[in-house]
């Protein structure tokens, strides 16, 4: 069991009349890629600035090592933050921009230019050190940002939806360098993002946040799978939403009377009433009818290269999202009837 | 048409200009226009003219003073009305603007009341405040400029690099208020070694600037000096702004908004 570097114990943390984060008990183990994610105003950014000692919490309590760093300033925390913006100095060369933190070390000037060069050598920007922010593209100011960020190995890097600014492809590839230099450094790392995909590739834990609160805390596929609450199953992936009631412990009537199998573990209180929720990818089309398929009408279709976006209307009037992996087994159409099967264990019941 | 009509305005306006220069040649003692001649004898003149050259002593420890000073003063207010969640921000930056508004005469005569008060009349120390005071404006409003194009994220990237606030100014926030002072410090000289009115309240024969003695002069003589002299300001003041553009760039200067 890995020790907690960081500890936020019952921060809460209001803005004049806003709570931006309530409440909240979080231990960032050492090593891990830790990921915030949620959507606009959810906390995630507020609960980063708590570790870095930009904002100090209203209430409860900020560790760091064991050690209560709650009154202590930014300056003397010893993290590495990425911002957004990246917040380059424009005033100073690359060189400079990355020897800034070394410099307010005091460290002699040798070493500055060895643990710079070295910095920029893992960023693959070892031939741009004399240049100055404003003349590097988005990608490489960004990959400036993370080695100043790194040079000086602090305790914890916290990045601030870095990664917010680029383009998909780069997005990605910046996504898959993080990931990599993570590794090798082997850093605990903080990552706010509101992109559940950046979440799900790059973490060792997601910490799901709405309104100031950690809705789920896990690792990504567990959250994945089984999301628990339809805030969760909402946010991350896709899926669609089902009420019914339950007449036995592993199965759930929907509203037109529809019945569906639901995985045996389930263990149901007969007569409830609740939300299934299915990923649109785990939905098969059966070729015809049939084999416990369910008939639905396709609504709308959205062709995106690698699948097509299923909108299919069920007979009780509910509509479910399908992914059909392309090519498709079975053409489809506007206003095509299609037999869909719903696998029981791919139903997720949320509480 | 409306090329004529500018071309008519900067004639207008050059005009007085051109004449002063002119006159200043004339080999008589006579302001006559056009000159009788050429000769450099009024530029001797001036040059020589011991109450000029004490003035122009004066004027350059006044403008070196006051913009020396106006210079923290008015980057701590800039960065005060900006950041400072004043209460009444509009108030403090109306009380910091007030001199471009008030009359010089009335300027002149509360300072000269003032130093009166405080047994400080015709002193030097009077005369460099006064001129920090008329100053002031154009330096909080040109910093205030550059405050305002600042990203405040840079200065929480220095402290998250370990910077201390102190070293985070120096190192980060001075460094990109430049274009500002390079503003500031422009207007405040331009202003100060013209400042006329209240300096003339303020000295006397021994603490004048150089304005109020060309005044002076005119007063008792009226000879081709005063135009030699007012030729060598006029050619002063245009070196002074043409360096300022020629190695900061007039444009930086006075284009700061994004």
């Amino acid at each position: 069991m890995a020790n907690a570097v960081v500890e936020l114990r019952g921060c809460t943390r209001d803005y004049g009349g806003v709570r931006a984060v309530d409440a909240l008990d979080l231990a960032i183990l050492e090593g891990e890629f830790l990921s915030l994610l949620g959507p606009s105003g959810c906390g995630k950014t507020t609960t980063l600035n708590l570790v870095a000692g930009f904002v100090e919490p209203t209430a409860g309590r900020v560790f760091i090592d064991g050690e209560d760093v709650t009154g202590l300033p930014a300056h003397r925390r010893g993290l590495g933050v990425v911002f957004q913006s990246y917040a380059l100095f424009p005033h100073l060369s690359v060189f400079e921009n990355v020897a800034f933190g070394l410099r307010e070390r005091r460290a002699p000037a040798a070493e500055i230019a060895r643990r710079v060069g070295e910095a920029l050598e893992l960023v693959r920007l070892d031939r741009e050190g004399r240049q100055r922010p404003s003349q590097l593209s988005g990608g490489m100011q960004q990959r400036v940002a993370l080695a100043r960020a790194l040079v000086y190995r602090p305790r914890v890097l916290l990045l601030d939806e870095p990664l917010a600014a680029l383009d998909k492809k780069l997005r990605e590839e910046m996504r898959d360098e993080l990931r990599a230099i993570q590794c090798s450094v082997g850093i605990t790392t903080v990552f706010v993002t509101h992109d559940q995909a950046e979440a799900l590739g790059l973490s060792d834990r997601i910490a799901v946040m709405s309104r100031g609160r950690i809705e789920r805390l896990g690792a990504p596929r567990e959250i994945y799978e089984r999301p628990s609450s339809r805030f969760v199953a909402d946010f991350i992936g896709a899926s669609t939403v089902l009420r019914g009631r339950a007449v036995a412990t592993d199965r759930v009537a929907l509203a037109s009377g529809l019945e569906v199998q639901v995985a045996a573990g389930a263990a149901l209180r007969i007569g409830a009433e609740l939300e299934l929720a299915i990923r649109p990818e785990r939905v098969q089309l059966a070729a015809g009818p049939g084999m416990g398929a369910i008939e639905a009408r396709v609504e709308g279709l959205v062709y995106q290269g690698a699948l097509t976006e299923v909108s299919a209307r069920l007979g009780d009037g509910q509509r479910l999202r399908v992914f059909v992996t392309e090519p498709s087994p079975v053409p489809l159409a506007q206003g095509q009837t299609v037999h869909l099967v719903l696998p029981a264990d791919a139903f997720m019941v949320l509480t | 048409m409306l090329k004529a009509a500018v071309v008519v305005l900067l004639a207008f306006m050059t005009l007085p200009t051109v004449v002063v220069i002119a006159v200043s040649f004339n080999p008589t003692a006579i302001l006559s226009f056009p000159p009788a001649g050429f000769s450099l004898r009024w530029y001797e003149n001036a040059l020589t003219y011991p109450q000029f050259q004490r003035a122009a002593v004066n004027s350059l420890w006044v403008t070196l003073g006051s913009v020396a000073l106006a210079l923290p003063i008015g980057t701590a207010a800039a960065l005060a009305l900006e950041r400072g969640r004043l209460r009444l921000p509009t108030l403090w930056a109306t009380l910091l603007l007030s001199p471009l508004v008030v009359p010089g005469v009335a300027a002149g005569l509360g300072f000269l009341i003032l130093a009166a008060s405080l047994g400080m009349i015709r002193s030097r120390a009077v005369l460099i405040v006064a001129h920090v005071a008329l100053v002031l404006p154009f330096v909080v409003r040109s910093v205030w400029v550059s405050v305002r194009n600042l990203d405040v994220t840079l200065e929480r990237a220095a402290a998250s690099l370990g910077a201390t606030p102190w070293r985070a100014f120096r190192r980060v926030t001075l460094p990109l208020l430049r274009p500002g002072f390079f503003a500031a410090i422009l207007f405040a000289v331009v202003v100060s070694v013209n400042e006329f009115v209240v300096s003339l309240f303020i000295s006397n024969r021994v603490t004048e600037i150089l304005p109020v003695a060309m005044y002076s002069y005119v007063v008792n003589y009226t000879d081709p000096t005063i135009a030699a002299m007012s030729t060598l300001f006029i050619t002063a003041t245009f070196v002074v702004v043409w360096l300022a553009d020629r190695f900061v760039g007039l444009g930086r200067v006075f284009l700061q908004h994004r």
